[in-house]
Protein backbone atom coordinates (compact mmCIF):
# COMPACT_ATOMS: atom_id res chain seq x y z
CA UNK A 1 0.00 0.00 0.00
CA UNK A 2 2.82 2.27 0.91
CA UNK A 3 4.42 1.60 -2.46
CA UNK A 4 1.17 2.19 -4.26
CA UNK A 5 0.93 5.79 -3.07
CA UNK A 6 4.54 6.27 -4.10
CA UNK A 7 3.91 4.88 -7.57
CA UNK A 8 0.84 7.08 -8.01
CA UNK A 9 2.93 10.08 -7.08
CA UNK A 10 5.61 9.14 -9.60
CA UNK A 11 3.04 8.62 -12.36
CA UNK A 12 1.20 11.87 -11.77
CA UNK A 13 4.46 13.80 -11.69
CA UNK A 14 5.51 12.15 -14.92
CA UNK A 15 2.12 12.87 -16.52
CA UNK A 16 2.35 16.50 -15.44
CA UNK A 17 5.72 16.74 -17.13
CA UNK A 18 4.38 15.20 -20.32
CA UNK A 19 1.59 17.72 -20.90
CA UNK A 20 3.14 20.57 -22.85
CA UNK A 21 3.42 23.76 -20.82
CA UNK A 22 0.88 26.45 -21.63
CA UNK A 23 2.38 29.00 -23.97
CA UNK A 24 3.31 32.08 -21.96
CA UNK A 25 1.43 35.26 -22.79
CA UNK A 26 2.30 38.66 -21.44
CA UNK A 27 -0.23 40.10 -19.00
CA UNK A 28 -1.92 43.45 -19.55
CA UNK A 29 -0.51 45.57 -16.76
CA UNK A 30 -2.38 48.03 -14.56
CA UNK A 31 -5.71 48.35 -12.85
CA UNK A 32 -8.78 47.20 -14.67
CA UNK A 33 -12.47 48.04 -14.53
CA UNK A 34 -15.59 46.11 -15.33
CA UNK A 35 -18.01 47.87 -17.64
CA UNK A 36 -21.76 47.80 -16.84
CA UNK A 37 -22.08 45.21 -19.60
CA UNK A 38 -19.61 42.97 -17.81
CA UNK A 39 -16.61 43.52 -20.09
CA UNK A 40 -13.19 44.02 -18.62
CA UNK A 41 -11.73 47.45 -19.37
CA UNK A 42 -7.95 47.41 -19.34
CA UNK A 43 -5.89 50.42 -18.57
CA UNK A 44 -4.47 51.95 -21.71
CA UNK A 45 -2.12 54.72 -22.78
CA UNK A 46 -4.10 57.97 -23.24
CA UNK A 47 -3.95 60.27 -26.27
CA UNK A 48 -0.68 62.15 -26.57
CA UNK A 49 0.96 64.60 -28.90
CA UNK A 50 4.67 65.42 -28.82
CA UNK A 51 7.38 66.77 -31.16
CA UNK A 52 10.34 64.63 -32.22
CA UNK A 53 13.97 65.36 -33.14
CA UNK A 54 12.96 66.25 -36.70
CA UNK A 55 10.14 68.58 -35.59
CA UNK A 56 7.59 65.97 -36.59
CA UNK A 57 4.39 65.48 -34.66
CA UNK A 58 4.34 62.21 -32.73
CA UNK A 59 0.94 60.94 -31.61
CA UNK A 60 -0.66 57.59 -30.89
CA UNK A 61 -1.23 57.34 -34.63
CA UNK A 62 2.56 57.24 -35.14
CA UNK A 63 2.50 53.84 -33.46
CA UNK A 64 -0.70 52.54 -35.04
CA UNK A 65 -0.43 48.84 -35.73
CA UNK A 66 3.02 48.72 -34.14
CA UNK A 67 4.39 47.76 -30.77
CA UNK A 68 6.77 50.23 -29.18
CA UNK A 69 9.25 50.63 -26.36
CA UNK A 70 9.11 53.72 -24.15
CA UNK A 71 11.60 55.37 -21.85
CA UNK A 72 12.23 58.70 -20.11
CA UNK A 73 15.59 60.46 -20.12
CA UNK A 74 17.36 63.79 -20.41
CA UNK A 75 20.44 64.65 -22.40
CA UNK A 76 22.66 65.99 -19.62
CA UNK A 77 21.87 63.08 -17.34
CA UNK A 78 24.98 62.21 -15.39
CA UNK A 79 23.71 58.93 -13.98
CA UNK A 80 21.71 56.09 -15.50
CA UNK A 81 20.74 57.43 -18.93
CA UNK A 82 23.83 56.36 -20.90
CA UNK A 83 23.35 52.79 -19.69
CA UNK A 84 19.68 52.84 -20.65
CA UNK A 85 20.58 54.34 -24.02
CA UNK A 86 23.19 51.65 -24.59
CA UNK A 87 20.58 48.97 -23.95
CA UNK A 88 18.08 50.92 -26.05
CA UNK A 89 20.63 50.77 -28.85
CA UNK A 90 20.69 46.98 -28.50
CA UNK A 91 16.93 46.98 -29.12
CA UNK A 92 17.38 49.42 -31.98
CA UNK A 93 19.96 47.20 -33.65
CA UNK A 94 17.91 44.05 -33.15
CA UNK A 95 14.67 45.48 -34.59
CA UNK A 96 16.22 47.96 -37.02
CA UNK A 97 14.72 46.23 -40.03
CA UNK A 98 11.51 45.14 -38.34
CA UNK A 99 8.80 47.67 -39.18
CA UNK A 100 6.52 46.35 -36.43
CA UNK A 101 8.69 47.72 -33.60
CA UNK A 102 9.50 51.34 -32.70
CA UNK A 103 11.18 53.20 -29.87
CA UNK A 104 9.95 56.35 -28.12
CA UNK A 105 12.13 58.31 -25.68
CA UNK A 106 10.64 61.25 -23.78
CA UNK A 107 12.93 64.00 -22.58
CA UNK A 108 11.94 65.21 -19.12
CA UNK A 109 14.18 68.27 -19.38
CA UNK A 110 11.88 70.42 -21.52
CA UNK A 111 13.94 73.55 -20.93
CA UNK A 112 17.27 72.30 -22.29
CA UNK A 113 16.35 69.43 -24.56
CA UNK A 114 15.01 71.44 -27.47
CA UNK A 115 14.21 69.88 -30.83
CA UNK A 116 17.66 70.98 -32.05
CA UNK A 117 19.34 69.41 -29.02
CA UNK A 118 17.38 66.19 -29.51
CA UNK A 119 18.36 66.18 -33.16
CA UNK A 120 22.06 66.45 -32.29
CA UNK A 121 21.67 63.78 -29.64
CA UNK A 122 20.01 61.36 -32.06
CA UNK A 123 22.70 62.03 -34.65
CA UNK A 124 25.41 61.25 -32.12
CA UNK A 125 23.65 58.03 -31.21
CA UNK A 126 23.46 57.28 -34.91
CA UNK A 127 19.74 56.45 -34.86
CA UNK A 128 17.10 56.87 -37.53
CA UNK A 129 14.17 59.11 -36.58
CA UNK A 130 11.73 56.83 -38.33
CA UNK A 131 12.62 54.08 -35.90
CA UNK A 132 13.47 55.91 -32.71
CA UNK A 133 11.55 59.04 -31.80
CA UNK A 134 13.15 61.33 -29.22
CA UNK A 135 10.38 63.68 -28.15
CA UNK A 136 9.80 66.83 -26.20
CA UNK A 137 6.57 68.69 -25.56
CA UNK A 138 4.38 70.19 -22.90
CA UNK A 139 6.02 69.79 -19.50
CA UNK A 140 2.91 68.54 -17.69
CA UNK A 141 1.90 66.24 -20.53
CA UNK A 142 5.28 64.49 -20.40
CA UNK A 143 5.33 64.16 -16.62
CA UNK A 144 1.79 62.87 -16.52
CA UNK A 145 2.24 60.32 -19.30
CA UNK A 146 5.15 58.86 -17.33
CA UNK A 147 2.51 57.75 -14.81
CA UNK A 148 0.48 56.15 -17.56
CA UNK A 149 3.50 54.09 -18.55
CA UNK A 150 4.12 53.19 -14.87
CA UNK A 151 7.41 55.04 -15.01
CA UNK A 152 8.73 57.75 -12.73
CA UNK A 153 9.72 61.28 -13.69
CA UNK A 154 10.12 63.98 -11.05
CA UNK A 155 11.96 67.28 -10.97
CA UNK A 156 14.24 67.15 -7.98
CA UNK A 157 16.98 69.73 -7.41
CA UNK A 158 18.74 67.31 -5.05
CA UNK A 159 19.14 64.58 -7.67
CA UNK A 160 22.19 64.52 -9.92
CA UNK A 161 21.36 66.65 -12.95
CA UNK A 162 18.16 67.98 -11.34
CA UNK A 163 15.77 65.17 -12.22
CA UNK A 164 14.80 61.92 -10.63
CA UNK A 165 13.50 59.27 -12.97
CA UNK A 166 13.46 55.54 -13.45
CA UNK A 167 15.52 53.83 -16.12
CA UNK A 168 12.66 51.61 -17.12
CA UNK A 169 12.03 50.39 -20.62
CA UNK A 170 8.31 49.84 -21.14
CA UNK A 171 6.70 47.67 -23.80
CA UNK A 172 3.37 48.84 -25.28
CA UNK A 173 1.25 46.68 -27.57
CA UNK A 174 -0.70 47.85 -30.59
CA UNK A 175 -3.86 48.21 -28.50
CA UNK A 176 -2.15 50.82 -26.27
CA UNK A 177 -1.73 48.38 -23.40
CA UNK A 178 1.45 48.19 -21.33
CA UNK A 179 2.57 44.57 -21.47
CA UNK A 180 6.06 44.39 -19.98
CA UNK A 181 8.87 46.48 -18.58
CA UNK A 182 12.44 46.10 -17.38
CA UNK A 183 15.25 47.97 -15.70
CA UNK A 184 16.97 49.53 -18.70
CA UNK A 185 20.28 49.79 -16.88
CA UNK A 186 20.54 46.03 -16.46
CA UNK A 187 21.74 44.13 -19.54
CA UNK A 188 20.38 40.78 -18.32
CA UNK A 189 16.94 42.20 -17.66
CA UNK A 190 17.01 43.65 -21.15
CA UNK A 191 17.80 40.16 -22.52
CA UNK A 192 14.63 38.93 -20.84
CA UNK A 193 12.73 41.99 -22.10
CA UNK A 194 13.76 41.19 -25.70
CA UNK A 195 12.16 37.77 -25.30
CA UNK A 196 8.98 39.52 -24.17
CA UNK A 197 9.09 41.68 -27.29
CA UNK A 198 9.38 38.57 -29.47
CA UNK A 199 6.51 36.95 -27.59
CA UNK A 200 4.32 40.00 -28.14
CA UNK A 201 5.22 40.08 -31.83
CA UNK A 202 4.09 36.47 -32.14
CA UNK A 203 0.86 37.22 -30.33
CA UNK A 204 -0.05 40.39 -32.21
CA UNK A 205 1.27 39.57 -35.65
CA UNK A 206 0.38 35.90 -36.13
CA UNK A 207 1.72 34.45 -39.34
CA UNK B 1 68.04 27.36 10.55
CA UNK B 2 69.45 30.13 8.40
CA UNK B 3 69.63 27.71 5.49
CA UNK B 4 65.99 26.84 5.88
CA UNK B 5 65.00 30.50 5.96
CA UNK B 6 67.04 31.14 2.84
CA UNK B 7 65.39 28.22 1.10
CA UNK B 8 61.90 29.37 2.08
CA UNK B 9 62.76 32.89 0.98
CA UNK B 10 64.05 31.81 -2.39
CA UNK B 11 61.01 29.59 -2.95
CA UNK B 12 58.75 32.53 -2.18
CA UNK B 13 60.79 34.69 -4.51
CA UNK B 14 60.52 32.13 -7.30
CA UNK B 15 56.76 31.97 -6.86
CA UNK B 16 56.44 35.71 -7.02
CA UNK B 17 58.44 35.69 -10.27
CA UNK B 18 56.49 32.83 -11.79
CA UNK B 19 53.05 34.07 -10.73
CA UNK B 20 53.24 37.84 -10.73
CA UNK B 21 49.66 38.08 -11.89
CA UNK B 22 47.95 35.79 -9.43
CA UNK B 23 45.66 38.67 -8.71
CA UNK B 24 44.00 39.33 -12.07
CA UNK B 25 43.63 43.00 -11.45
CA UNK B 26 46.07 44.80 -9.18
CA UNK B 27 43.90 47.92 -9.03
CA UNK B 28 40.89 46.59 -7.16
CA UNK B 29 40.15 49.86 -5.40
CA UNK B 30 40.44 51.67 -8.73
CA UNK B 31 38.01 49.21 -10.26
CA UNK B 32 35.50 49.74 -7.46
CA UNK B 33 35.76 53.53 -7.80
CA UNK B 34 35.51 53.27 -11.57
CA UNK B 35 32.27 51.32 -11.29
CA UNK B 36 30.85 53.89 -8.90
CA UNK B 37 31.91 57.10 -10.60
CA UNK B 38 32.70 56.40 -14.24
CA UNK B 39 31.03 53.24 -15.54
CA UNK B 40 27.56 54.75 -15.90
CA UNK B 41 28.78 56.74 -18.87
CA UNK B 42 32.04 55.13 -20.00
CA UNK B 43 30.51 51.66 -19.44
CA UNK B 44 31.99 48.66 -17.65
CA UNK B 45 33.95 47.71 -20.76
CA UNK B 46 35.31 51.25 -21.29
CA UNK B 47 33.61 51.44 -24.69
CA UNK B 48 31.82 54.77 -24.18
CA UNK B 49 28.71 55.46 -26.26
CA UNK B 50 28.93 56.28 -29.95
CA UNK B 51 29.72 59.96 -30.55
CA UNK B 52 28.33 60.97 -27.17
CA UNK B 53 30.78 59.52 -24.68
CA UNK B 54 34.40 58.83 -25.62
CA UNK B 55 35.85 55.36 -25.13
CA UNK B 56 38.57 54.74 -22.56
CA UNK B 57 39.47 51.33 -23.95
CA UNK B 58 42.19 51.83 -26.53
CA UNK B 59 41.88 55.61 -26.26
CA UNK B 60 44.74 57.61 -27.75
CA UNK B 61 43.69 60.57 -25.62
CA UNK B 62 44.89 58.79 -22.47
CA UNK B 63 48.32 58.29 -24.03
CA UNK B 64 48.65 61.76 -25.51
CA UNK B 65 47.30 63.84 -22.63
CA UNK B 66 48.73 62.13 -19.59
CA UNK B 67 49.38 65.47 -17.86
CA UNK B 68 45.71 66.42 -18.01
CA UNK B 69 44.18 63.22 -16.70
CA UNK B 70 44.16 63.80 -12.92
CA UNK B 71 42.53 67.21 -13.37
CA UNK B 72 39.96 65.74 -15.76
CA UNK B 73 38.83 63.22 -13.21
CA UNK B 74 38.50 65.81 -10.47
CA UNK B 75 37.16 68.83 -12.35
CA UNK B 76 35.56 67.38 -15.48
CA UNK B 77 35.85 68.76 -18.97
CA UNK B 78 34.06 71.45 -20.97
CA UNK B 79 36.20 71.60 -24.12
CA UNK B 80 35.72 69.67 -27.28
CA UNK B 81 38.21 66.82 -27.47
CA UNK B 82 39.26 64.36 -30.15
CA UNK B 83 39.59 60.69 -29.24
CA UNK B 84 40.75 58.19 -31.85
CA UNK B 85 39.84 60.67 -34.58
CA UNK B 86 36.29 61.24 -33.32
CA UNK B 87 35.18 64.64 -31.98
CA UNK B 88 33.44 64.69 -28.60
CA UNK B 89 31.74 67.89 -27.50
CA UNK B 90 29.66 66.87 -24.48
CA UNK B 91 30.62 68.11 -21.04
CA UNK B 92 31.92 65.66 -18.49
CA UNK B 93 31.21 66.39 -14.84
CA UNK B 94 34.17 65.93 -12.52
CA UNK B 95 34.09 64.12 -9.20
CA UNK B 96 35.29 66.76 -6.79
CA UNK B 97 35.05 64.50 -3.74
CA UNK B 98 37.78 62.09 -4.86
CA UNK B 99 41.02 62.17 -2.91
CA UNK B 100 44.42 62.21 -4.62
CA UNK B 101 45.00 58.56 -3.91
CA UNK B 102 41.56 57.64 -5.23
CA UNK B 103 42.30 59.49 -8.46
CA UNK B 104 45.58 57.58 -8.74
CA UNK B 105 43.72 54.32 -8.28
CA UNK B 106 41.08 55.12 -10.89
CA UNK B 107 43.65 56.26 -13.44
CA UNK B 108 45.80 53.21 -12.91
CA UNK B 109 42.81 50.91 -13.26
CA UNK B 110 41.75 52.61 -16.50
CA UNK B 111 45.28 52.78 -17.84
CA UNK B 112 45.84 49.04 -17.41
CA UNK B 113 42.38 47.74 -18.37
CA UNK B 114 40.89 46.63 -21.68
CA UNK B 115 44.29 46.34 -23.29
CA UNK B 116 45.45 49.80 -22.21
CA UNK B 117 49.12 49.87 -21.29
CA UNK B 118 50.00 53.22 -19.85
CA UNK B 119 52.67 53.75 -17.26
CA UNK B 120 51.15 53.92 -13.77
CA UNK B 121 50.61 57.23 -12.04
CA UNK B 122 52.34 57.82 -8.74
CA UNK B 123 50.94 59.87 -5.93
CA UNK B 124 53.62 62.59 -6.15
CA UNK B 125 53.15 63.07 -9.88
CA UNK B 126 49.38 63.19 -9.50
CA UNK B 127 49.60 65.68 -6.64
CA UNK B 128 51.83 67.99 -8.67
CA UNK B 129 49.49 67.82 -11.65
CA UNK B 130 46.43 68.46 -9.48
CA UNK B 131 48.03 71.51 -7.93
CA UNK B 132 48.34 73.10 -11.35
CA UNK B 133 44.60 72.98 -11.91
CA UNK B 134 43.38 73.81 -8.42
CA UNK B 135 40.20 75.87 -8.79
Amino acid sequence: MKYFAFIVLIITTWAACLTSPEKRTLPILGERDISPGGDTIYRSVPDFSFIDQDSQLVTNATFADKIYVVDFFFIHCPTICPRVKKNGLRLYEKYKNDGRVMLLSHSIDVRNDTVAALHRHAAKLGVDAKKWRLVTGDHDAIYSIADDYFSVAVEDPDSPGGFDHSGRLILVDKNRHVRSFCDGTNAEEVDRFMKDIDLLLEEQFPR
Amino acid sequence: MLKKLCLAGSILFCFSVIFPNCQPNPYREGERLYKTHCANCHMEDGAGLHALIPPLAGSDYLKNHRQKLPCLVRYGIKDTIVVNGQVFAEQMPGVATLSEIQIVNILNFVNTSWGNQIEPFRLEETRTLLEKCRH
